[in-house]
């Protein structure tokens, strides 16, 4: 699926440039203004209106992504020509003022694989700017839904099982309990450690939209390869990917006292470690430790993974499903921690 | 105004010169209950508002799938009442959102209104400096219950907090959280049937006065935690309250630290330093009406400090207590005693704890922390020849917060 969206962007790319027809433009006037339209349309980022056919210059995905009831994701940046991204030293990527990131989510077994919503993230003058979309029913354009909706799916996850949730598309505000730093909206996902450039057509774009190209190189394991990492690398590449946009000391959790970003120190009590719980409520499911070494039954979190009763359930927004899988390494991960650590 | 306009495709131009224009004029934004879209619409209005503006919720009862949140300064929320005739954001079928409603920005106002059933916590706030609370039924309505979720108001992170004549009952941790926040006040406000009715945590400066405390497990509690980003909690004053038969069973999750307060507690300070319980009329506390005891679990955080020190009872009145103490022993030492502990109970350790009521005063006789509470040897103690510490100052709002109430 991904591979597909990809390469058809290429191609939409290739086939401009060597055709000469040139295709409707990205309209960087709406873009960097400061409307909320209503229509997604209006940034001319989809080629006709087609959530098939990004203009976006630049496709991507992440090493470890973030879970989202089992959506496929499509990722992609928009840079305006003439400007460039850079890597910063701690492997944040700064995009300049008129970049938009842009991510279609949907599942393959629903509206045919058509997206059922766009986020945008749009760097403004003034800062970064969330904006959710909800694709219309004739897949032709989508619909600015600032308060966010429920959107009643049925889809298959991997391992085959049947979901029929209300899909939440967060409201913008949900958009900025994720993304926010200090209480200013910031992207998530394009780190250098985690972030992946698609491999077709990339090259040619690397050195015409970053600064420094070779700065680009993942280094975070692939949360379900164990190729990439040992289980505890894994299941920490998933925590900070999940869980540490908020869990971090000027993230929405900060209050909380746990903090589980890659960079943390996987071995202390604020990264969970016999963690007693903090304004848990209902989430400490009567255990005693966020992590209790050895004891992934006896670790509150794993409880709050596994559920999706809002009052116990971790993260606190954009999921209606358990993540089977990822629990499952997180599990493996506090099951094989020699008990008398803690 | 209506805001599922957004929906049609001529709203692009309106939408835009409504946020080019200069908010020149605070503007009231009046949302209805009901309708399919309800929790859509008044979420949207949290979100277009405008520093200024007021978002006025009409009578009636909005069924609500997710939680609300705000994020723009300086807006009030007012509805038409706390009763059932009033404004009430019904949680009892939310599907998403640890909390019924959340506020990130600062100088907002909350008036008026109720929040009914959240599954998990009911108004928080967070980093939201100068809130004020006040006139509000934050309420789980089948009564105590685990299933019930944790907090009712719930403050964090915040400097300048307001909570005045709100009414929460039913909260499985506490009523009103007030934690890792500056410059607090919680006045004229009733607590009833909650874990902790009133509990102040990891903060400082904070005035708790002329508030109902009743029918909790635990009244008002000052508390002081480890590994957390802001600790220490110092000045606190709780006065003027009515603190009276807080006899209800424990029901909050285990693993909680306030699943460990027994039934029948007054007041419990936990590893804080000068706090002052002064003024208050205490009665049928069947624990004690006054507990003063460190942090005894275990902790790897060499800055906390989990000892109660310069904490000062004096001029409270205390009615009866101390007939069923909640804690393992505490049947023993009450028969021990006649049938009754006194009203004060100390673990024993400390730094300057002082007690001028004319009452009986319980100690452990716990040396320190590290020692367990087998080892406890009840003794009565007279902590009234202590020097009490210098008084505390009080708390003063800045003007715009107390402005908001008058």
């Amino acid at each position: 699926m991904k591979r597909v969206f990809a390469a058809l962007s290429a191609a939409l790319l290739c086939a401009s440039g060597a055709s000469g027809v040139p295709l409707p433009g990205v309209n960087q006037d709406v873009i960097d203004g400061d409307a909320m339209p209503a229509k997604l349309s209006a940034f001319g980022l989809f080629h006709a209106g087609s959530p098939r056919a990004p203009l976006a210059r630049i496709g991507y995905t992440l090493r470890t992504p973030l879970f989202s009831d089992y959506t496929d994701k499509h990722r992609y940046i928009s840079i305006p020509a003439g400007k460039k991204a850079r890597v910063l030293a701690d492997g944040v990527i700064e995009f300049p003022v008129g970049t938009v990131l842009i991510k279609s989510f949907g599942w393959p077994d629903v509206n045919e694989g058509r997206p059922v919503e766009t986020r945008l993230l749009i760097r403004r003058a003034a800062g970064w700017v969330a904006l959710p979309y909800i694709w219309d029913a004739d897949g032709k354009d989508a619909t600015l839904a600032l308060g966010g909706r429920r959107v009643p799916v049925s889809f298959k996850s991997p391992d085959s099982e049947a979901h029929e949730i209300r899909y939440a598309v967060p409201n913008k505000n949900q958009c900025k309990e994720c993304h926010s730093l200090n209480g200013e909206i910031v992207p998530i996902g394009p780190k250098v450690r985690n972030f992946v450039l698609d491999p077709p057509g990339s090259e040619h774009f690397r050195s015409v939209y970053f600064e420094d190209p070779a700065a680009l190189k993942p280094t975070m394991p692939q949360w379900d390869d164990p190729k990439s990492g040992s289980v505890a690398e894994r299941a920490r590449a998933y925590l900070d990917v999940n869980c540490a946009h908020c869990h971090n000391p000027a993230g929405n959790a900060s209050n909380s006292g746990l903090f589980l970003r890659w960079t943390d120190d996987p071995t202390t009590v604020n990264y969970g470690i016999g963690k007693r719980p903090t304004a848990a409520g209902r989430g400490s499911g009567g255990m005693d430790f966020a992590i209790a070494p050895g004891d992934p039954d006896h670790s509150f979190l794993i409880y709050r993974l596994e559920s999706t009763d809002p009052g116990i359930a971790m993260p606190e927004v954009g999921r209606s499903t358990v993540h089977r899988e990822g629990a499952a390494l997180l599990r493996q991960w506090i099951a094989e921690m020699p008990k008398a650590s803690h | 105004m209506r805001f599922h306009s957004f929906a049609q495709s001529f709203a692009l131009p309106l939408v835009a010169v409504m946020l080019a224009a200069a908010p020149a004029q605070a503007k009231t934004i009046k949302v209805e209950a009901g309708g399919a879209d309800a929790n859509e619409k008044l979420q949207e209005a949290l979100i277009v508002a405008e520093p200024g503006d007021v978002v006025e919720l009409g009578a009636g009862t909005w069924t609500l799938s997710d939680g609300l949140s705000l994020d723009v300064a300086g807006v009030t929320i007012r509805g038409a009442g706390t009763d059932d005739k009033g404004s009430i954001l019904d949680f009892a079928g939310q599907q998403g959102a640890g909390e019924g409603l959340l506020v990130t920005s600062d100088d907002v106002f909350l008036t008026n209104f109720a929040v009914l059933n959240t599954k998990g916590d009911g108004i928080k706030s967070k980093g939201a400096d100068r809130i004020v609370y006040h006139k509000l039924r934050v309420e789980w309505t089948a009564g105590p219950k685990e299933t019930n979720g944790a907090y009712g108001i719930y403050p964090v992170e915040s400097t300048d907090v307001l909570i005045d004549s709100v009414y929460v009952r039913g909260a499985s941790d506490a009523g009103i959280y007030v934690g890792q926040s500056k410059n607090i006040v919680v006045r004229d406000s009733i607590a009833v049937e909650n874990v902790a009715g009133i509990e102040i945590e990891n903060s400082y400066d904070a005035d708790v006065h002329d508030n109902i405390a009743t029918r909790n497990t635990g009244g008002i509690l000052v508390f002081d935690l480890p590994s957390l980003p802001m600790q220490g909690g110092h000045n606190v004053r709780v006065f003027d309250n009515e603190v009276n038969n807080n006899s209800t069973p424990n029901f909050a999750p285990k693993g909680n630290i306030v699943a460990s307060v027994p039934a029948g507690t007054g007041v419990l300070i936990m590893a804080n330093r000068n706090v002052e319980v002064f003024d208050n009329a205490f009665d049928q506390n069947g624990t004690a009406n006054v507990m003063i005891v460190g942090y005894r679990y275990e902790h790897k955080d060499p800055k906390y400090q989990p000892l109660p020190r310069q904490i000062v009872v004096r001029d409270n009145e205390h009615g009866k207590a101390g007939y069923a103490p909640a804690f393992d022993g505490g049947a023993q030492i009450a028969a021990a005693f006649g049938g009754a502990i006194p009203p004060v109970l100390w673990d024993g350790a400390g730094e300057n704890v002082v007690v001028l009521d004319k009452v009986g005063v319980l100690s452990l006789n716990l040396p320190d922390v590290a020692t367990p509470r087998s080892e406890a040897k009840p003794s009565p103690a007279d902590l009234s020849k202590g020097t009490p510490p210098a008084a505390l100052p009080g708390i003063k709002l800045p003007e715009s917060m107390e402005a908001k109430v008058k």
